[in-house]
């Protein structure tokens, strides 16, 4: 039958027959591939990918994330998954019914940027907001990958905004992608803040009560690091450098290590006004100034913080943010951020109106309302006061 | 001027605490005032403020920490001496153990005497439960309470703390007058006060105050120094202070089974300069007649209060350091020194810092007895505490005060809320978004 799928293939046009097209690509990856053919049916499907009418796909989109669910375990069944990357975003795009839409293909282009470390090509599809979500699960993932590709590209508070959500979706049983999601978690929490905030309340129970359990090596390097003394994180790190190899944390974890002198220093801006590059290295417990010297600069070109260093004393001098919040850039970001803001707002209210005149809602809220006499609060519809 | 290397330059965290008591023995007429003073302790001058319990109590914990044999056996024989005049005799087992015939035969333990008490004890006891069976069948209120009083007083005097609580607590429900429930109140409290239970004592300080008719100005006077001696063990020394200075003049010399006034002062005075600003010094303590009078019993601690409020920092750590080996010997006193201590340097350095824009810290240092690098670490713990707003210029050894930028401040607070909010808002919407599906799944199983 995929001789006959592919022979009918070539008589119709993707762009045209879309959707019939679509029907006997699925038939076709429904089946086995064999190498041979392999690189002939990536092309087909990369092809209908980039011609195909995206109205007429929508209408089964099942069969649509078949395809190309099929086309990435290809790709990386072959060890080619840059090939599936470009493609991949296309489909999403057809797929999508609005840019807030998470689709199932989410997650799986995320994770082929992943394997071909094409960070930058994740960008647009990560910068848009999501609020429609097909499958939990699939969010799980996506923000997963999506915290995971922000932490290659250094884009900390974004990992965080993903790993956070993840973290604290609801969910009535623990997942492995959770947990994991969790320990990196801690990890980029230490890099960017310092600290590992608490779960806020509306964490799921599940989560709160089982979490920690499974990522206590974690946990005992968040408690070393608050602490602020570098060899004691060091032992700690050695401790349990085998788990950490084992989930592939070793490189966040080494982050985290040399995120603490960075911390330091900076809580030494708080105190100093000047402070020698010899008390640098003592307070930060760095070997020789010069290395404290290497660390300042580094910070200071990366705009950690605002210092000048003076070599011929040795000193150097810290400076408090330059920034007046007058220049026409600031301006402009404020504004923009004001008018962002009141976009969401906006949408909050519509959703929020939207829910009150959700019958499910209703009929929840009518119930706890049986107690008052009907005559006095008669808003709410008898037909909804149904048990 | 530079300050001097061997000056403290930390917290004064040390339990240093031996004086070198050469004299073996040797007394010397000393005022009452010398005892609690900075020069050597004089042990006989300190135990004669005190009667009853305390004073052997305070006689052995001095003996116990100094391991100079002339102060400890000094102290020693003095508790024996007030022991028996007494009847407890495990105490007086203990005091004989601890002097092991180092004062020769008079000092021995008498096993005589021992056994003679322990023989009145038991017929005492006897009579007293056969007078309170009695009482009991009569259910007169008033014997029955005393009969409970009277036993109380009896197994205090034997030194078995736990029963005499309990039966003073138990006249709790024969009292009919507010004097005595005051009484009960009051020898609750003298024997809360040996056990340690400081809660109690706060329970009825609250009790004794709230019977209808106020009690005279004595027994407030007591009553407050309860209450002051509780939150001063419980950490609280804002309020031992307030409660030790509101403490009347009258209390004179009636409370010596517990404290003496020379205790109010030292307690009141380091409290409150530790815990008050300098309004409420200046109100409270400067300004207060009737706690003049207990100040003038102990003049260094008034002299050291004057000099904080007039800035004469040196001098003011100068007297604290000379009354620190004789405050740590004080029962109630010895854990809170350390603390009280560092709470007053402390406050002493953020009141120098205050009125400047810029403070050298090498004169700073001569003012404070210390060197600069101590200095410069004090400041450092303090400025990271947010107790002083300012900075330090390690190079010119300078401290700068530092005032915020507020407008620059707001614009940051502003546009951080907006990052804020902007994440909470789409994280919210999604959670939303995820529990409208869930709903959606187990709504058609519901109707189904």
């Amino acid at each position: 039958s995929q001789a006959l799928a592919s022979c009918l293939l070539e008589q119709l046009d993707p762009s045209k027959h879309s959707l019939g097209y679509l029907y006997l690509l699925e038939a076709y990856s429904s089946g086995p591939i064999l190498r041979e053919q392999a690189s002939g049916y990536l092309l087909t499907v990369v092809e209908f990918i980039n011609s195909c009418s995206a109205e007429q796909i929508r209408l089964t989109p099942d069969k649509f994330v078949s395809v190309c669910k099929s086309f990435k375990d290809q790709v990386m069944q072959l060890q080619v998954a840059i090939q599936g990357v470009a493609p991949l975003r296309t489909a999403i795009r057809k797929l999508q019914t609005s840019s807030e839409h998470l689709t199932t293909l989410h997650p799986d282009f995320l994770l082929l940027c992943l394997l071909s470390k094409c960070y930058k090509a994740a960008l647009s599809i990560l910068d848009d907001d999501i609020f429609e979500v097909d499958q939990p699960r699939d969010l799980f993932l996506y923000c997963y990958y999506g915290g995971m590709i922000n932490i290659g590209l250094k884009r900390f508070h974004k990992a965080l905004e993903c790993l956070h959500n993840v973290v604290t979706a609801p969910m009535t049983a623990l997942n492995a992608i959770a947990v994991e999601a969790f320990k990196k978690y801690i990890l980029v929490s230490l890099i960017h803040n310092g600290q590992v905030p608490s779960f806020p309340k509306y964490t799921s129970a599940t989560a709160q009560r089982n979490l920690k359990n499974y990522t206590q090596p974690y946990i005992d390097l968040a408690n070393c690091y608050v602490t602020g003394k570098f060899s004691e994180l060091e032992t700690s790190i050695q401790t349990n450098i085998e788990k950490f190899q084992a989930d592939n944390n070793l490189g966040l974890v080494k982050q985290v290590l040399s995120s603490l002198y960075k911390r330091n220093i900076q809580r030494l801006t708080q105190t100093y006004l000047t402070l020698s590059l010899q008390d640098i290295a003592g307070a930060v417990q760095l070997k020789t100034p010069r290395e404290a010297e290497m660390h300042v600069l580094r910070m200071i070109q990366d705009g950690e913080i605002f210092a000048t260093i003076n070599q011929k004393d040795g000193m150097v001098s810290f400076h408090e943010d330059p920034e007046q919040y007058k220049t026409c850039e600031m301006i402009e970001h404020i504004d923009s951020s004001i008018q962002r803001l009141m976009g969401l707002s906006k949408k909050l209210s519509s959703i929020d109106e939207h829910i009150s005149c959700d019958p499910a809602y209703l009929t929840k809220i009518s119930r706890e309302r049986q107690r008052f006499d009907f005559d006095d609060f008669d808003s709410v519809p008898h037909k909804f006061l149904q048990t | 001027m530079d300050g001097d290397d061997e000056g403290v330059a930390g917290p004064m965290g040390d339990e240093a605490m031996f004086l070198n008591g050469g004299d073996d023995g040797h007394q010397q007429q000393r005022g009452i005032k010398a005892a609690m003073g900075g020069e050597q302790m004089d042990v006989e001058a300190y135990a004669s403020l005190y009667t009853g319990r305390t004073k052997v109590v305070r006689l052995l914990f001095i003996a116990d920490r100094f391991g100079n044999d002339g102060i400890q056996l000094e102290a020693l024989r003095l508790a024996y001496d007030e022991i028996k005049k007494g009847e407890d005799s495990r105490l007086y087992r203990e005091v004989a153990g601890k002097i092991a015939c180092r004062l020769g035969p008079q000092y021995a333990l008498d096993q005589a005497w021992a056994d003679a008490v322990a023989r009145r004890a038991e017929q005492r006891k006897d009579k007293l439960d056969n007078e309170l069976n009695v009482y009991r069948t009569n259910l007169i209120k008033e014997s029955i309470r005393m009969g409970y009083n009277d036993l109380g007083d009896f197994y205090y005097a034997h030194g078995q703390l736990g029963d005499a609580f309990k039966n003073y607590v138990r006249t709790r429900d024969y009292c009919t007058t507010s004097k005595h429930i005051i009484q009960m109140c009051l020898n609750v409290i003298l024997v809360s006060i040996e056990l340690g239970q400081f809660l109690h004592v706060s329970n009825y300080v609250g009790k004794a105050e709230q019977t209808p008719e106020s009690p005279d100005p004595i027994t407030v006077a007591k009553l407050r120094c309860a209450a002051g001696l509780a939150y001063m063990e419980a950490k609280k020394y804002k309020l031992a202070a307030r409660k030790f200075l509101e403490t009347g003049p009258e209390l004179g010399n009636n409370y010596t089974e517990v404290i003496a006034p020379q205790d109010v002062a030292t307690y009141g005075g380091l409290c409150a300069l530790a815990s008050f600003d300098r309004t409420e010094l200046k109100n409270k303590v400067i300004d207060n007649i009737n706690f003049r009078n207990f100040l003038e019993l102990v003049p260094e601690v008034r002299e050291l209060i004057h000099d904080f409020y007039a800035s004469r920092y040196a001098s003011c750590l100068e007297y604290l350091e000379n009354l620190k080996p004789n405050l740590l010997l004080d029962i109630h006193l010895h854990d809170h020194v350390g603390a009280l201590y560092t709470q007053i340097r402390h406050k002493a350095i953020i009141q120098y810092t205050h009125p400047f824009i810029s403070v050298d810290l090498h004169m700073m240092a001569g003012a404070f007895k210390t060197n600069v690098s101590g200095l410069e670490k004090e400041l450092k713990a303090l400025i990271t505490d947010n107790q002083i707003q300012a900075r330090i210029d390690s190079h010119n050894k300078i401290l700068y005060a530092r005032h915020a930028d507020q407008r620059n401040a707001t614009f940051q607070r502003v546009l951080l809320t907006g990052v804020e909010f902007e994440r909470d808002v789409r994280a919210m919407l999604l959670r939303a978004n995820l529990l409208k599906h869930e709903y959606n799944q187990r709504a058609p199983a519901r109707k189904a």
